[in-house]
């Protein structure tokens, strides 16, 4: 079976990869491009370990072909750090101890960032409704969305 | 590994042709979170797939002459979402549609992949296959679970919701055992116009009650010519109760479901009304 030539960019840098049909984005990006940020932790939709943005939309990706990135942006946690300073999310998680394992912890701030985007100024309801499709086994939330409120007044404030 | 193709036309033609040759082997894919999730449980192997995201028809909404919409079969829930007057005409049936999974599916889930949800819009289906286009009425469209009433090689191309006149509108609810992201254990949809305070017209939808969506005609029946007051809801409730057929499961008793089935059509079509009326 010949694999496809897909052409594509991720994190701003224009990629070329082969893949398998039934590859998924998140196969290509842990096995082909060395972007293990990115966490399969249940290869269903659940759990969005696996959180990226396609063209600033937030999608699992491993519910995504790898073919179908073909002329897309793709985003992944490996792209948050600018020029070597943590975004305000990563800074923000690590004070509060907004983790622990870390194995949701790329999810969450892919998925939080996409909404900052979104919505600057979030309700608490709001951050838990976004990101309810992130699941974490140890934190229990409550530090994970306060981060994420913290984070968007800081940003706020900031932008003034 | 078995041998699968992935092919991305541009256009409907081509995917169709696509897709009709190679049989029942074939595949749509639209968000993929039905498809992929059942090729990696083994469910499904499919031998093509063809990802129909390019076809420009497939992915578009538009707004049609009179204030109606033209949804293609592949728009996902959030690109619905962010459509600024769809919201306010059909606010129903976006909810309906968002009401698919986590942020992460809607930025991919379509509602033509799923189909299964109560909404009683009277939207129109416009399906294309090698013998052409015909239009179904969207409750047509499913046959069971997980199966449809499209032919070999069909495609399903948009939904077409139509113009509405004013005092119009909708709202949805459902039942589940969880605040969020889990399976519904009734599904309740009421499109209605008023006049005056008198329901003019009226459709209601019950999805996870029966094989597939129903459209409850007698609780329309019971809707039309009141002003929704306790008789009138009470009537409608009775009839969509006997209108379920549902199954016992962990997520819900037939009784249970029977009950809130009778609960969800008052408190839908109490929304339903309120935004008719402005509120
Ligand atoms: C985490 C998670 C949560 C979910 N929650 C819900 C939920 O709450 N409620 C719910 O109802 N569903 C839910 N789903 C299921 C799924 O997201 C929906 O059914 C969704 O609407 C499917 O749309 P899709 O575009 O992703 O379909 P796809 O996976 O692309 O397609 C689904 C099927 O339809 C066929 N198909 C797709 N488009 C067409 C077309 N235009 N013409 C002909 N055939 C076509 C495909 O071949 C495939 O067999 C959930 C899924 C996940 C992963
Ligand atoms: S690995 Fe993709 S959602 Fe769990
Ligand atoms: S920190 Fe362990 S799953 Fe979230």
């Amino acid at each position: 079976m010949a694999k496809l030539h897909v052409s594509t960019t991720v994190n701003g840098e224009p990629l070329e990869f082969l893949c398998e049909p039934h590859d998924t984005m998140l196969d290509a990006l842990r096995n082909q491009l060395a972007l293990t940020g990115s966490k399969e932790g249940c290869a269903s939709g659940d759990c969005g370990a696996c959180s990226i943005t396609l063209d600033d939309r937030l999608v699992c990706s491993c519910l995504m072909l790898a073919a179908e990135a073909e002329g897309h942006e793709i985003r992944t946690i490996e792209g948050m750090a600018r020029g070597g300073r943590l975004h305000p999310l990563q800074e923000k998680f690590l004070e509060q101890a907004a983790l622990q394992c870390g194995i949701c912890t790329s999810g969450m701030l892919v998925a939080s960032e996409a909404l900052l985007a979104k919505n600057p100024d979030p309700s608490e309801e709001e951050v838990r409704f976004w990101l309810a499709g992130n699941l974490c086994r140890c934190t229990g939330y409550d530090k994970i969305v306060r981060a994420v409120l913290e984070t968007a007044t800081e940003m706020r404030e900031a932008a003034q | 590994m078995t041998d699968i193709r992935y092919v991305a036309p541009q256009t409907l033609d081509e995917a169709i042709g696509a897709y009709a040759a190679a049989g029942s082997a074939a595949r749509i894919l639209a968000g993929g979170t039905d498809l992929l999730v059942q090729m990696r449980s083994g469910a499904v192997k499919p031998g093509l797939i063809v990802d129909i995201k390019k076809v420009r028809e497939l992915t578009a909404v538009e707004e049609i002459s009179g204030g109606g919409f033209r949804i293609g079969a592949a728009v996902p829930g959030a690109v619905l979402a962010e459509h600024p007057r769809f919201r306010q005409t059909w606010p129903g049936v976006l909810e309906a549609v968002n009401l698919i999974g986590s942020t992460q599916v809607q930025g991919r889930a379509s509602a033509g992949g799923n189909l299964c949800n109560a909404s009683p819009a009277g939207a129109i289906v416009t399906v294309q296959g090698p013998d052409g286009r015909r239009e179904l009425k969207v409750e047509d469209v499913p046959a069971g679970p997980g199966r449809t009433n499209l032919k070999p090689g069909e495609i399903l191309v948009s939904f077409t919701l139509p113009p509405r006149p004013p005092g119009s509108s909708d709202a949805y609810l459902r039942m589940i055992p969880r605040t969020e992201m889990d399976i519904a254990v009734v599904g309740c949809g009421v499109s209605l116009t008023l006049k005056d305070g008198v329901c003019t017209h009226a459709r209601v939808g019950l999805g996870a009650v029966a094989p597939t969506a129903l459209l409850v005609e007698p609780a329309a029946q019971a809707l039309i010519g009141s002003r929704l007051d306790d008789t009138a809801l009470t009537a409608a409730a009775n009839a969509c109760r006997a209108a379920c057929r549902p199954i016992d499961d962990k997520r819900g008793t037939i009784a249970y479901r029977t009950q809130i089935a009778g609960v969800l059509l008052k408190r839908t079509t109490n929304i339903a009304a309120e935004r008719a009326q402005g509120k």
